[in-house]
């Protein structure tokens, strides 16, 4: 199946990016339409509006979480200090590229949605934080900012960000930690969501792919936004496949979509032993999710989450364990190294699972141990790093329980040793956190 | 008014003191880093919550009063996973 027929009409997100080169602000107009942003008069009611339109798109956040951007937003509305409007296209989750597909195609799609915001919260000024060891997508919205300054889209000034590219350091704490003048490093919350302050002001955060969307129902409104999705869910979303695939690569496609169906674009292997779903910290299933809804309540259904919408392909010609072992031992590096247990328990894990790869594990009590280590590494941090590293060895340990057992009696699988289908990039030299 | 005990797992250097002072809930792990054991602190062991939090070189501790009506504010957002 092709991408067009599958989202069954043209894409969204995605629309005039095909022949690969960035959209100009002209481009985008003539494609998307014009935006019009409401001056003084006539504020309050674009702003009931909007939410109105934006609760209807049943939108919900792009980033990971997944949380109603229309509460989200409507919440935000109203305060006492203007805040900060931050676009989050930090992207610290090596297997996904959407946001920087999106912020290097169509920059001016993901800067509409992030003035339609800042409208919407009655935002100071607009700040773009891509990580740093991004240079075409800094290049991109530089660029897409200067066009847009003589045009005078908006009255918000748009700032460039670069932030250290460590997997954590997108965390919405540890972005908001950076923007204020401190560390990239997560911080503790005795309650969430509490307001993450950037001087003496609020941040309101929002997903590169979530403010793209915010500037669809703008335009197009809550009900047509809906109508891009399938089986119940809302719209189109960005997915990174790559792994035991031919054709690794973003796509846009309706969420609800079977997963089978989203899967088949990138041309999988025919001896798919299982995935990964929603990054590093996301949940392995195995093929009989090919079934399910790729959407937040399908894949809840068989435990799995859309996350950061990372699906990895695993085949027969690698063995899971060792798959498991180098994410392991890749995230144990990315740790912030703020808190204890995320400190000496992610290594701790990342040792044993490799020692059960290797199979040397004939110790009775590994298994025991790496339970042990699941369960003190489990919600004992300041963000969701270690959570999220306890969730994908779970779900692994389950999904290939069968390669487990072989492992655990000293016969690793035939794909042993194999090359590894993740193409796990190395952890950043040092740790930059500045 | 229920109270319960957080870590917060940044200021925590696993200093320890906090389990000696409250063996009653207070665990530690293999590496030394807190575990609170219950959920909601009993009244009779308020004070020995308190002392912890007191005596914590790190400040990490804290008794808070379990909110069963939390205002609409905090609700909103997901907690936690």
């Amino acid at each position: 199946m092709t991408n067009a027929a599958l989202l069954n009409g043209s894409k969204r997100l995605l629309l005039g990016t095909e022949n690969g080169r960035t959209l100009s602000y002209g481009e985008h107009l003539d494609l998307h339409g014009p935006l019009q942003l409401p001056h003084h008069k006539g504020l309050g009611s674009w702003r009931a509006q909007l939410l109105q339109e934006l609760e209807t798109s049943g939108l919900t956040g792009k980033g990971g979480g997944g949380f109603s951007t229309a509460i989200k937003l409507g919440a935000n509305s109203h305060g006492l200090r203007k805040p900060v409007m931050v676009v989050n296209i930090m992207e610290g989750e090596p297997a996904a590229r959407k946001d920087s597909v999106l912020a290097c195609f169509s920059p001016h799609l993901i800067l509409d949605g992030a003035e339609v915001i800042a409208t919407l919260v009655h935002a100071h000024s607009i700040t773009v934080a891509i990580a740093r060891d991004n240079p075409a997508a800094v290049a991109s919205l530089e660029r897409a900012v200067l066009e847009r300054r003589g045009r005078r889209t908006s009255p918000f000034t748009i700032s460039i960000a670069t932030p250290p590219n460590r997997y954590v350091a997108g965390e919405e704490s540890a972005l908001a930690h950076w923007l204020d003048g401190q560390l990239a490093l997560p911080t503790f919350r005795l309650h969430k969501p509490a307001k993450l302050p950037v001087g003496t002001r609020g941040a309101v955060i929002d997903n590169a792919e979530t403010c793209a969307d915010v500037a669809l129902v703008a335009r197009r409104g809550g009900a047509w936004f809906h109508q891009g999705g399938r089986n119940g869910a809302p719209g189109t979303t960005l997915v990174t496949i790559s792994g035991a695939v031919e054709d690794d690569g973003v796509f846009e496609v309706p969420l609800g979509a079977p997963l089978s169906e989203i899967v088949a674009l990138a041309g999988p292997s025919t001896t798919l032993t299982g995935f990964l779903l929603g990054g590093y910290g996301g949940t392995f299933v195995g093929p009989e999710a090919l079934s399910a809804a790729y959407s937040p309540a399908g894949l809840k259904a068989i435990g799995g989450n859309v996350g950061a919408g990372v699906i990895i392909v695993l085949d027969q010609s690698v063995c899971p364990v060792a798959e498991v072992a180098r994410i392991t031992r890749w995230m144990a590096n990315e740790s912030a190294g703020q808190c204890g247990p995320c400190v000496f328990g992610l290594p701790a894990l990342a040792d044993e699972i490799e020692t059960l790869a290797k199979s040397k594990g004939r110790r009775s009590d590994l298994m025991a141990s790496i339970e042990h280590h699941l369960e003190a590494v489990d919600g004992r941090g300041a963000c969701a790093h270690p959570d999220g590293v306890a969730r994908m060895i779970r779900s692994a340990l389950n999904v290939f329980r069968h390669d487990v057992d072989q492992h655990l009696a000293g016969r690793p699988c035939g794909a042993h040793g194999a090359q590894s289908v993740m193409n796990l990039p190395p952890n950043a030299e040092g740790l930059e956190w500045k | 008014m229920e109270m319960r005990l957080r870590v917060d797992p940044v200021a925590c250097d696993g200093f320890g003191h906090c389990a000696e002072l409250a063996p009653e809930f207070i665990a530690l792990d293999e590496w030394g880093y807190p575990i609170i054991q219950l959920d909601v602190i009993p009244r009779e062991l308020e004070r020995v919550a308190e002392m912890a939090v007191n005596q914590c070189p790190r400040k990490a501790l804290i008794l808070e009063k379990v909110d069963r009506n939390p205002p609409a504010s905090r609700r909103r957002g997901g907690t936690k996973r």
